[in-house]
């Protein structure tokens, strides 16, 4: 679905199903130097179980003209301005790594907009390392292979994907080297910024659901339990034998859990 | 390839695509011998057909046995995916009409496979798609010979059986300029020699059947994404662009991005044309990429050995590879196959068409049949058996002379193959 953002040219897949009067929304966020096809198989799933999907790409990412936005909170602000694009009054929002940060602070800002939240390879703070960022700001591929070796957890450095004869770490490869030159050091400062995760998180009140991997060496389950303290509502699921890649490395079981928090169902028009 | 942080080649040759099977513990690589899975559920079988949970349903679609070569290969390619086949040529054919509609057409270097400049020539005509073959060592005339309808240019990594060396760089260039793909058969090298996604191909197939498999015990074939091509900026490609009617509509690089082309190949291609790799013959294979590097290694040294032996013996006219300072792709040899190239070459027998006939009929070791890539070494004449098919002036084209005799060394002592091919040598000249 191509929309206008500012009157800029802004993308979301809707998992192959125009959108319905009625029904609920998911939107769904991906992470730094990503785009909306770290989603495929749940968006395609939650399109056809009776939800209007809008997987995005932000703003310099996939399909969406740039430039990318130096901020979380500038990133909320656009997914906003998104749904409203979009007629979606109230979602559930998906976010993974940088893009649980959007979602988070979308649930603090927007309270109205957001009936849940799933947060997956989350941490507040999120700090990123000085090594990636000077790699990344360099626009070095080292910044690449960096994210893709510390992003996968032991198993899939093997492969074993769900989706037969797809190779995770390559796959993973390609899409970052789709970005353009600064988008990933833009986004990784954004994450590496985002000094407020915690005040907006006391200030959540819809039903959060944190997806960890057990093997996550980006952001561990360690460094989300602050915030998962300081969401009144949320909930913690730990995967094991996965990384900072759930939706990709545990694609069922993300789909069996997110499907806890996502309620479908008529909705708000 | 051996990036910090990442399974280095080796390694992926053992265990990528596979963890112990979960049910046994099963270290090996278990053969599911099965042709369908059960499903959960109602919905869980929906999901399935329709892409939104992923898994198997069907083994001529996929195979958990056959998945794990798939995972293996696209990792020691550097690709994002892969799809096995029924045979090296199903593979290229996979490969082919997975982009390609009738009205179409493929710019080839002239130097292949016989089996493959026949599917180009004779049968992809029948179903539109017309083929201008060129010297693959010249980049301007794949450039030359680019039309509006071009979809697809082709060449092998290193010819067959002249070990030419496809300039991939180059033609690549040549590819992408005109916003075209560039697929490589890369059977001869396997990716221990060389990996051609590093060096800007796109598509990669493979006759399995050869040193991946190594050991002349089954057929397959495979094609490798690389993941790196723009389908979109191409626009060119609507079976990848465009909603899918075959899938409700699914468009595979809206969805999919970098790992579309492989989806269609599967999705499509194997549940429409069906040339699917059985999971016995997956096994097999499985076996033998288990051994690529130290096979291939060993393939190439006895290669060099035997090379050297027949560089310098009086009953030969010449010998063909790329290692030797005559072979006109020397220089690209030592600039990018450090390892070598490969252990399949050919040589001019003194004394034409009837000296070859007695030296194969001299040979022992070496067995005279129509493969290569096996363990054991192998001996054929290419004018009468696998490119009989061309006329002279395509022979001619494609390197061919009747005096060419074609060498698959295999892992034997390499005393003992040169023995054997002394004998055939000193038999060829009574």
């Amino acid at each position: 679905m191509e929309l206008r953002v500012d009157g800029k040219r802004a993308f979301a897949t809707t998992g192959g199903r125009t959108h319905q009067p009625g029904r609920r929304a998911v939107v769904l966020v991906h992470g730094a130097g990503m785009d909306r096809t770290v989603w495929v198989l749940q968006t395609r799933y939650f399109a056809h179980h009776g939800r209007n999907v809008l997987a995005v790409d932000l703003p310099g990412h996939g399909r969406s003209e740039g430039p990318s936005l130096a901020s979380v909170g500038d990133m909320a602000d656009w997914l906003s301005r998104l749904m409203d694009a979009a007629d979606i009054e109230t979602a559930s929002v998906v976010g993974h790594s940088m893009g649980s940060l959007v979602a988070l602070d979308l649930c603090a800002r927007f309270p109205e907009r957001v009936d849940a939240a799933a947060l997956l390879s989350t941490a507040v703070p999120m700090p990123v390392g000085e090594g990636l960022l000077s790699a990344a700001k360099a626009n070095d591929r080292d910044a690449i292979d960096m994210i893709v070796a510390w992003g996968h957890g032991r198993n899939a450095h093997l492969g074993g994907h769900k989706a037969p004869g797809l190779w995770m770490t390559g796959g993973a490869e390609r899409l970052l080297e789709k970005a353009d030159d600064d988008v990933l050091y833009t986004d990784l400062g954004a994450c590496d910024g985002y000094r407020d995760g915690l005040e907006a998180a006391s200030r959540v009140r819809c039903p959060v659901l944190l997806v960890l991997g057990r093997e996550d060496r980006m952001t561990p389950p360690r460094a989300a339990q602050e915030l998962a303290d300081a969401i009144p509502s949320s909930r913690t699921v730990v995967l094991d034998a996965c990384g900072h890649m759930p939706m990709i490395e545990r694609p069922d079981r993300v789909l069996d859990v997110l499907g806890e928090v996502i309620r479908g169902g008529p909705g708000p028009a | 390839m051996a990036k910090p942080g990442f399974p280095r080649f080796d390694t992926l040759s053992l265990h990528a695509g596979q963890h112990p099977d979960p049910a046994t513990g099963s270290r090996a690589v278990p053969v599911y011998q099965t042709t369908s899975y059960v499903f959960q559920d109602v919905d869980h079988a929906a999901s399935l057909f329709n892409l939104e949970r992923a898994g198997h349903i069907y083994s001529r679609i996929s195979n958990p046995t056959t998945a794990v070569l798939e995972e293996r290969i696209a990792s020691l390619e550097g690709g994002v995916g892969a799809v096995c086949a029924a045979s090296g040529q199903a593979a290229l054919h996979l490969a082919i009409a997975t982009i390609l509609d009738a009205g179409h057409h493929i710019v080839s270097s002239g130097s292949i496979y016989g089996g493959s400049h026949n599917l180009f020539t004779h049968t992809l005509p029948r179903f539109g798609i017309e083929t201008t073959f060129v010297d693959p060592r010249d980049p301007r005339a794949f450039r030359d010979a680019i039309r509006p309808e071009t979809r697809l240019l082709f060449g092998e990594t290193l010819g067959n059986p002249g070990l030419e060396i496809l300039d991939i760089p180059a033609v690549a260039d040549v590819a992408h300029e005109a916003g075209l793909p560039l697929l490589v058969d890369s059977t001869f090298a396997t990716p221990y020699l060389f990996r051609p996604l590093e060096w800007g191909a796109d598509l990669v197939t493979h006759s399995a059947t050869k040193f991946l498999g190594g050991h002349g015990v089954a057929i397959g074939g495979v094609v490798v994404d690389g993941g790196t091509f723009d389908w979109e900026a191409s626009g060119r490609f609507p079976t990848l662009t465009e909603p899918y009617a075959g899938y409700h509509g699914l468009d595979f690089v809206e969805e999919f991005g970098p790992q579309a082309y492989v989806m269609r190949a599967r999705s499509e291609g194997l549940r429409d044309f069906g040339a699917c790799m059985s999971p016995a013959n997956a096994f097999h294979i499985i076996q033998g990429v288990e051994t690529l590097p130290l096979r291939m290694a060993r393939h190439v040294d006895n290669t060099r050995r035997v090379v050297a032996f027949l560089d310098e013996h009086e009953a030969v006219a010449w010998v063909g590879y790329p290692e030797l300072p005559s072979h006109p792709d020397h220089e690209l040899a030592k600039a990018r196959f450090p390892k070598g190239c490969g252990a399949v070459f050919s040589f001019g027998i003194g004394g034409g068409r009837e000296a070859g006939r007695k030296f194969i009929e001299a040979v022992g070791l070496f067995s005279h049949l129509a493969n290569v890539g096996d363990a054991k070494s192998l001996v054929i004449h290419p004018a009468t058996t696998t490119h009989q098919q061309m006329d002279a002036d395509a022979l001619e084209a494609a390197g061919i002379s009747e005096d060419l005799i074609r060498l698959s060394v295999g892992l034997e002592d390499p005393q003992d193959l040169i023995d054997d091919l002394d004998r055939g040598l000193r038999a060829s000249r009574r």
